[in-house]
């Protein structure tokens, strides 16, 4: 069957197996390999993409069902062209805080904390970590991945990248 | 790496085409509405429809009405809606209570009130929830529309009365004045299944009595509602002492098996415990002061 979305302001169509799941249509058809697939179980939530902008957990979803749809991934976080363009401020956050040491969490960490703000741009802590409490990272202990938030709600105009600063 | 079986996909595009879809693939045929039980299932190859037909365009399905008497709740509804509506929590703060602690924020995000119903697991929470508030549930099929009782409708684990050429499109709780209700839940983390939960409504008569009382237990091995425990409570002032005794009858009531979550005396314990939580909670909320033992 033929599926068209938009991803990160893409229009896309493939033709698909009915059966193939989201994650696998973005890392493997579309190459985007920046969503992880970890648990397979809808528990670790590291494959969390928005779709409409909500946080859904992407091997837990057909492509076929996301048709129609607009699905963000960790690769439509940053504005403009890879590597020159301007890192969203949870991006920047979670590199000012120490928001991932092995980084296999860390997509879908982000892209949750781009709709929490998105909907909440201001959260108390105790909300970042109910945001969060359906995704799994077992480096951090959550602590840098909240203050990473924390970093981002504080500064929401994004700032420019290291490349840009050198430049 | 986790893969369902070959599938063909349709998506409805009203109940109606949703029902002549169903009709014309037959009895391998399966409804996908948020797919966070029914993928899952899929991929274990627990369940292997040979056609999935896609519900979740159908906006008719998607609805929370305050009508006289009654909050009609669409099929469709996801948890994340529920959890976000203020009439819901104003009218049965026990689905607030409950929804709180289903899943993870993310997976609310899709998951839906009638695929939960329709899922039937023994440690889904709102059956309990429904149970408790004496909810009904709407069916569509080739023959109209029918309206059951929840109790009615669930007929066991992963058994309900919707066939499978039909369609649940809504939930209805009946709205009593006077009332309140509550639910908690003991689970190892965020998201796992229930160790054990309890859900309670109440109704205040005009003279401080307890005029009616519905006692829910998830997980503890009972079908339908702890009749006896909540009997005790009718027609009597709320005190400590009766609460004791209610959750006393509710945990008889319950026959939990041991698993991975815990052994049977240590779930009937909570039986016991989170019955008089939610009594205490639901009379709190409804105004009324239990006196102390």
């Amino acid at each position: 069957m033929q599926v068209t979305m938009t991803v990160n302001g893409t229009e896309v169509t493939r033709d698909v197996e009915p059966r193939l799941l989201l994650v696998h249509f973005l890392r493997e058809t579309l190459g985007l390999t920046g969503t992880h697939w970890g648990c397979d179980t809808s528990n670790c939530g590291t494959c969390v993409v928005l779709v409409d902008g909500e946080p859904v957990k992407s091997c837990t979803a057909l492509a076929a069902m996301t048709d129609g749809h607009e699905v963000r991934t960790v690769e439509g976080l940053a504005q403009g062209a890879a590597g020159g363009g301007t890192l969203d401020p949870v991006q920047q956050g979670f590199m000012e805080e120490h928001g991932l040491q092995c980084g296999f969490c860390t997509p879908g960490m982000m892209l949750t904390a781009r709709a929490l703000l998105d909907r909440e741009p201001d959260p108390d802590e105790a909300t970042i970590r109910e945001a969060i409490s359906g995704q799994i990272c077992r480096c951090t202990g959550y602590a840098t991945i909240v203050r990473s938030i924390q970093w981002a709600a504080a500064h929401p105009a994004a700032a420019p990248t290291e490349q840009e600063v050198v430049a | 790496m986790q893969v369902p079986a070959p599938f063909e996909y349709a998506r409805a595009t009203s109940v109606q085409d949703a029902l002549e879809l169903l009709e014309r693939h037959g009895p391998e045929s399966h409804v996908i509405a948020g797919g966070h039980s029914l993928l899952p299932m899929m991929k274990l190859r627990l369940a292997r429809p040979e056609w999935l037909i896609d519900i979740n365009d159908l906006a008719e399905l998607r609805h929370i009405t305050e009508d006289a008497g009654v909050l009609r709740v669409g099929a469709l509804t996801r948890h994340a809606a529920l959890l976000g509506s203020d009439v819901v929590g104003r009218l049965f703060p026990i689905v607030h209570d409950a929804e709180k602690v289903i899943a993870d924020p993310v997976v609310r995000n899709r998951g839906t009130i009638g695929g939960s119903l329709g899922q039937a697991d023994p440690a889904e929470d709102l059956t309990t929830v429904c149970d408790v508030l004496r909810a009904q549930v709407v069916i569509v099929g080739p023959a109209g529309e029918r309206v059951v009782d929840v109790a009615e409708f669930h007929r066991g684990p992963y058994e309900t009365a919707c066939e499978q050429n039909e369609l649940i499109t809504e939930v209805r709780f009946p709205i009593r004045t006077g009332s309140a209700s509550a639910y908690e839940k003991v689970e190892r983390r965020v998201g796992d299944w229930a160790v054990a939960a309890a859900g309670a409504a109440v109704q205040l008569g005009d003279d401080g009595t307890i005029a009616d009382a519905a006692i829910g237990l998830t997980a503890l091995g009972l079908e339908g509602l702890a009749t006896d425990a909540a009997a005790v409570l009718v027609g009597q002032r709320p005190s400590e002492d009766l609460i004791a005794e209610a959750a006393r009858l509710a945990a008889e009531a319950s026959s939990p098996v041991e698993d991975q979550r815990g052994p049977v005396d240590y779930k009937r314990h909570l039986a016991d415990e989170l019955t008089r939580r939610v009594l205490r909670r639901a009379l709190e909320r409804v105004g009324a002061t239990a006196t102390a033992a």
